[in-house]
């Protein structure tokens, strides 16, 4: 039953607190402690000096009355009030959140992990087979076909694209055609930076990186633009309205992506070999000219028809996981983000699984 | 603590203007916000309750005129003083605005961790605690995350959020927005219950009229550009203002004054 020497000033009856100025949260943290060493029961508790009070004062108190049945003198009507009503509000709440052990934890992850890629996987199936459904049902009323929205399309993903694009293109041309000849220099055999760089643009980096930059700007701003729409409850009034957003939506945008990619593909091939070639030129005392008919020589036919097979199909699947997963997105607005960034994952990686499968397959079918 | 209707007031904003480019909101407009009122302040849609709060509170910048807070001139101040009058003030935002990376318990810890880093986290938890329950939100609420609450949960949370730091005025920008009747009906009770137990001073934008008759003390209508008038509803309804007289004699403004009526005599 004692009071600390600095909550009793006078030190005259060792089972009385006396508070004094402001009971603020300013004060909140010496208090706390200075309270917590309060020992015994039946204390008084002597307000009087009390100046201002807030919530966190009134709750300290409260927490002397409870927990040491202290009699509270001297509170003022305002004081009082306050005190009761920060003592009903003393009820049991949960606060912190109980981590689960870690062993849990990373089961929980895994199997999260594996379901989503599942249902991803079964939900792109499904969402690829109603495109078909949708196609067949454009195919026998082709004035269901939206050529504006298409067109539309070609305008955001094609033409846009193009500046970025060929730029990027070109750059990456000189890189190649630089550190090519460099690394043949040592062999003597720098004349064949013209062949690193007209099969690599050609065959692969012309279409790949096409496809990554379309994934970035165009699958993205699929995802986005669809998942503000459902959020905003827009798909649902379509349906409503007996538009299907299948062929309103997903359909002009595949349809633009898979017209698009393949043109956009060739072009940042051709740039990226304008790049190399005046690399060449600048740094190799290579004519243009003949540049030119070297890269007639070196690059075989095969590797334009692999552009052109690889590129719609990669705008296909770009176009699929943008559409998909900006009408998967719900709840808030959160998800749009999300999805968007699931998007390009998605759309990158899909991307080069398949351009490893493709290198494999026309490898085997004896293209050079 | 009773309702101390001093006169001198806690907010006081002096030929206000704001404006966004081209387009004016407010012109000369002059508003007091007594100390211990509930003030309601409703308009039509578009005549700016939301900027004027946003200028009171200093988010928007005006292009002229004068506020005051708490005695103290709020445009131009040094971001380090205003930091000093802002923690007297707490705002439920239209959405709540809970950051919805924290629990609710987390977000009303965040403003007493910012302006007072020394409070112990056994401390810091016990106010949240109470400040969670004396919004009325249920025991298990605590350590939810914003996505799992229901608007008027939120709200409720907004509400413990905004007053964590004890503040002695409070901005409520549509708070029954969106809430259905009992649960509007709820709220109401809850910031008149804070008023009179915390002794706060409430700036409240509401197009909800059961919430003008339940628990303001007066009304300021905003049209034209300013505030053409502030009174209590009977005083208002003397007024032969076209808008004013179509917003309280409207039909929803009878049923909300019928019922209004029904209740006052009744208690």
């Amino acid at each position: 039953m004692s009071a600390p020497p600095d909550l009793n000033p006078s030190g005259d009856d060792p089972g009385v607190i006396r508070l004094e100025g402001a009971l603020t949260m300013l004060r909140a943290r010496r208090l706390e402690e200075q309270l917590g060493a309060v020992t015994g029961d039946n204390l008084t508790v002597d307000l009087s000096g009390v100046e201002r009070m807030d919530t966190v004062g009134a709750w300290l108190v409260h927490k002397l009355v409870r927990d040491h049945g202290a009699t509270l003198v001297g509170a003022t009507e305002e004081q009082k009030t306050l005190i009761e009503h920060v003592a009903r509000a003393d009820k049991p709440v949960t606060v912190r959140r109980e981590p689960e052990p870690l062993v849990y934890q990373f089961v929980g992850q895994v199997g999260e992990a594996s379901m989503m890629a599942l249902t991803t996987l079964v939900g792109l199936l499904g969402f690829f087979g109603s495109l078909c459904i949708s196609i067949s049902h454009i195919f026998r009323h082709p004035r269901r076909f939206r050529f504006n929205a298409v067109v539309q399309q070609f305008d955001m993903v094609g033409v846009h694209a193009l500046g970025i694009i060929g730029l990027m293109s070109f750059l990456v041309g000189i890189v190649i055609a630089q550190q090519g000849a460099v690394q043949l220099r040592q062999f003597g055999a720098e004349v064949y930076t013209v062949n690193l760089v007209g099969r690599a643009a050609m065959r692969e980096l012309g279409v790949l990186m096409t496809a990554i930059m379309v994934a970035g700007r165009s699958g993205s701003a699929f995802a986005a633009q669809l998942g503000s729409m459902k959020l905003n409850e827009e798909i649902d009034a379509m349906r409503i309205i007996g538009v299907s957003p299948m062929e309103a939506l997903v359909f002009p945008r595949v349809l633009a992506t898979l017209l698009m990619m393949p043109l956009l593909g060739f072009y940042a091939a051709i740039l990226a070999i304008v790049g190399g070639g005046l690399f060449c030129w600048a740094s190799l005392d290579l004519a243009p000219i003949t540049f030119v008919q070297r890269i007639r020589d070196v690059i075989p036919m095969t590797d334009l028809w692999q552009t052109l097979i690889k590129a719609p199909t990669f705008g296909v699947i770009i176009a699929m996981a943008g559409c998909f997963q900006g009408l998967s997105v719900e709840g808030n607005a959160e998800a749009v983000g999300l999805r968007t960034t699931t998007a390009v994952v998605q759309g990158i990686f899909l991307v080069i699984v398949l351009d490893a499968f493709f290198a494999v397959f026309f490898t085997q079918i004896g293209w050079p | 603590m009773a309702v101390i209707a001093t006169a001198d007031p806690i907010i006081s904003v002096r030929g206000l203007k704001t404006a966004f480019g081209e387009q004016v909101v407010h012109e000369g407009l002059d508003l007091d916000v007594r100390t211990g009122e509930i003030l309601g302040v409703v308009g039509g849609s578009g005549t700016g309750k939301s900027v004027l709060m946003r200028a009171i509170i200093g988010l928007q910048t005006p292009v002229a005129g004068e506020i005051t807070v708490f005695g103290e001139p709020m445009i131009g101040r040094d971001e380090e003083e205003a930091k000093n009058v802002r923690r007297r003030w707490g705002v439920l935002f239209q959405g709540s605005a809970l950051f919805s990376t924290l629990t609710v318990a987390e977000n009303v810890q965040v403003p007493i961790r910012e302006y007072f880093p020394g409070i112990g986290q056994q401390l810091l938890d016990e106010i949240a605690a109470y400040k969670i329950s004396m919004t009325g939100l249920p025991a298990n609420a605590g350590n939810k995350y914003p996505s799992e609450l229901s608007g008027g949960m939120k709200k409720r949370a907004g509400v413990a959020r905004a007053l964590a730091l004890d503040p002695d005025l409070l901005f409520l920008d549509e708070p029954t927005a969106g809430l259905d009747p009992v649960g509007a009906a709820g709220f109401d009770e809850l910031i008149g219950e804070l008023r009179d137990a915390l002794g706060l001073t409430v700036f409240l934008i509401t197009h909800d009229l059961d919430t003008l008759y339940a628990i303001c003390d007066r009304v300021a209508v905003l049209a034209d550009r300013k505030v053409i008038a502030v009174g209590t509803i009977p005083e208002l309804l003397a007024l032969d203002h076209p808008w004013i007289q179509e917003y309280f004699k409207g039909p929803r403004g009878r049923v909300a004054a019928a019922v209004s009526e029904r209740e006052r005599s009744g208690a």
